[in-house]
């Protein structure tokens, strides 16, 4: 008797709960097996990049929230200092610890968030709902800083957008209690869970020197044992003065980078215990006439802070003819903006360099010759979001 | 570091390099585009400098500035030494016909999408790509969006809100 190998098309998406947003990959399976994997996005592209050419430095600021809406401070950080290398100024040094403090606690809400649906998409249900809980407690930082929970643009050029509310001492050190006894708690629940080990161990493999060739970033390459993360490698907005460890993994399998990213909300949390004990006193925004908006108060009482501001809003400020690049550690990634200023008032170019679209890349090395089931693994635990991969 | 990188160029690829220029601390080398393929390769195997990791691919349009006079188009390839931490450009200018350079694939996996990306959204073509179609935007769209020519308030697809031609591009 002969057998006749026949192969089977399956389209997985982009209307499926399991891949996060609009992600649609065609599946070749033989059997069981999945043969080819082919990744199609581009459902949720807006065109961010070109609209933040066509606006003032200040004003391109609110795209970017939207690109990864799971963390839209890193983003506001990361676009800010871009801008703030192009125009070669000095921020203040309390600013810079607040930043840090806002960029950590965004990388606990964006691994919240990944927690929550990574288990729920292994069958874990209940965890959904404890990381969402955690998660809240952030989202209430966010709320009392900049007034809203997700689009906050609370970080901008030059400084933030306000000062510091005044119990936001109390509601992060609510956050760092709260969050320390949620890791533990997904610990019990994951960490020694036979089913989730099963479903995550050797499962999504990909070495180091693969994750080097696909130019992985974040827990994706850390999972796989190269040490590397920018805020150790090229440290950004104050990183240098906080001690921290960076977790690797062994393996670079699913369970690797679930631990990576446990361990890095844990380190999240030393950081964010630092940068609230040692606060610095000083401005919230950089005196800088011309480049920075003035504080409002001053608006209000002062001709000459009135006549800047009415400038910056109008015409926005001129940058230097050439091109800076500058990364930072996203949840996700290396997030990197690559602006082209070119003289006039509006950037040539924006390029994001998204680490969730350079990480999807290697989809089909995870699955291609796996089993059909680990697919879902697969995608979640690569942890994109389809706002940042399409853009 | 940059040093050593202008050394290994000047005494491996010296009629490649066009010019060099450090903007806020970043080195960017000019290059010839038909050498792309061998220097970063060159630099690759180097084993003092091993530069390992393409952290990105993108493009630029010049259109109407005076730096259009180098070319219209010019592609930066952003690279990363992970053994000590420095990153620096590599810069090629392409003209307005038909803009083509070799593709770096064959170096890395990860520039599949990062150049088709390039593809989608500029236009510029790469030679010996595995699978060089559109990525981002749908497959009926003409043109290419991030060109300073492709009109901003303007959608092509047959549902949008106006089919009329398009408006004057205004930069």
């Amino acid at each position: 008797m002969t057998t006749v190998s026949k192969t089977v098309e399956l389209n997985m998406g982009p209307q499926h709960p399991s891949t996060h947003g609009v992600l649609r990959v065609v599946l070749e399976l033989d059997g069981e097996r999945v043969v080819k994997a082919t990744p199609v996005i581009g459902y949720l592209h807006t065109g961010i990049e070109k609209t933040m050419e066509s606006k003032l430095y200040y004003k391109a600021l609110p795209a970017t929230d939207r690109m990864d809406y799971l963390s839209p401070m890193s983003n506001n950080l990361g676009f800010c200092l871009a801008v703030e290398k192009l125009m070669d100024i000095e921020i203040p040094e309390k600013v810079k610890w607040v930043r840090v403090c806002l960029a950590e606690l965004t990388r606990i809400k964006s691994h919240l968030a990944w927690v929550g649906t990574h288990a729920l998409d292994l069958g874990a249900m209940s965890m959904l709902l404890y990381a969402f809980r955690e998660r809240e407690s952030i989202i209430d930082v966010y709320e009392a800083c900049s007034g809203q929970r997700m689009m906050s643009s609370y970080i901008r050029i030059g400084g933030l957008a306000q000062e510091l509310p005044e119990d936001f001492d109390k509601l992060v050190r609510k956050v760092i209690k709260q969050v320390a006894q949620g890791i533990k708690d997904y610990e019990d629940l994951l960490t020694n869970n036979e089913i989730f080990i099963n479903r995550t161990k050797n499962v999504a493999v990909i070495s180091a020197a693969d994750a080097l060739d696909y130019s992985l970033s974040g827990p994706m390459l850390r999972g796989s044992g190269v040490n590397y993360d920018v805020r150790k490698a090229n440290p950004y907005s104050g990183y240098e003065y906080f001690d921290f460890e960076i977790p690797l993994g062994k393996n670079g399998d699913a369970y690797d980078r679930y631990l990576i990213r446990l361990e890095e909300m844990r380190q999240s949390l030393r950081i964010i215990q630092q940068t609230i004990d040692g606060m610095p006193e000083g401005p919230y925004r950089a005196h800088l006439p011309g480049i920075v908006l003035p504080p409002k108060e001053d608006v209000l009482y002062k001709m000459e802070s009135m006549i800047f501001h009415f400038k910056i809003i109008t015409e926005g400020f001129k940058a230097p003819c050439g091109g800076v690049y500058q990364a930072i550690e996203a949840p996700k990634g290396e997030l990197g903006f690559y602006i082209q200023g070119d003289g006039t008032n509006k950037p040539n170019r924006v390029r994001v360099r998204p680490p969730s679209f350079i990480n999807l890349a290697s989809l089909p090395k995870l699955v291609e010759g796996r089993l059909f089931s680990d697919v879902v693994c697969a995608i979640g635990s690569i942890d994109i979001v389809l706002g940042e991969v399409d853009r | 570091m940059e040093d050593k990188i202008r050394e290994f160029l000047n005494s491996r690829f010296a009629d490649a390099l066009i010019k060099e220029d450090n903007f806020r601390d970043q080195q960017s080398f000019h290059i010839k585009p038909e050498c792309l393929v061998d220097i970063c390769q060159a630099l690759m195997d180097d084993a003092d400098l091993k530069i390992k990791y393409l952290s990105d691919i993108t493009s630029l349009d010049w259109l109407g500035h005076e730096q259009e006079k180098d070319g219209r188009f010019e592609v930066v390839y952003n690279l990363y030494s992970l053994d000590h931490r420095y990153r620096f450009f590599i810069k090629v200018r392409l003209p307005d016909d038909k803009p083509r350079i070799q593709s770096l694939t064959s170096l890395w996996s990860g520039a599949n999408w990062m150049e088709r990306e390039v593809y989608d959204l500029m236009g510029i073509e790469f030679e010996g790509h595995p699978d060089l179609t559109k990525i981002l935007t749908p497959d009926e769209l003409e043109g290419y969006p991030l060109r300073k020519d492709f009109p901003l308030t303007w959608e092509q697809p047959a549902f949008s809100w106006n089919k009329d031609d398009p408006p004057e591009v205004v930069k």
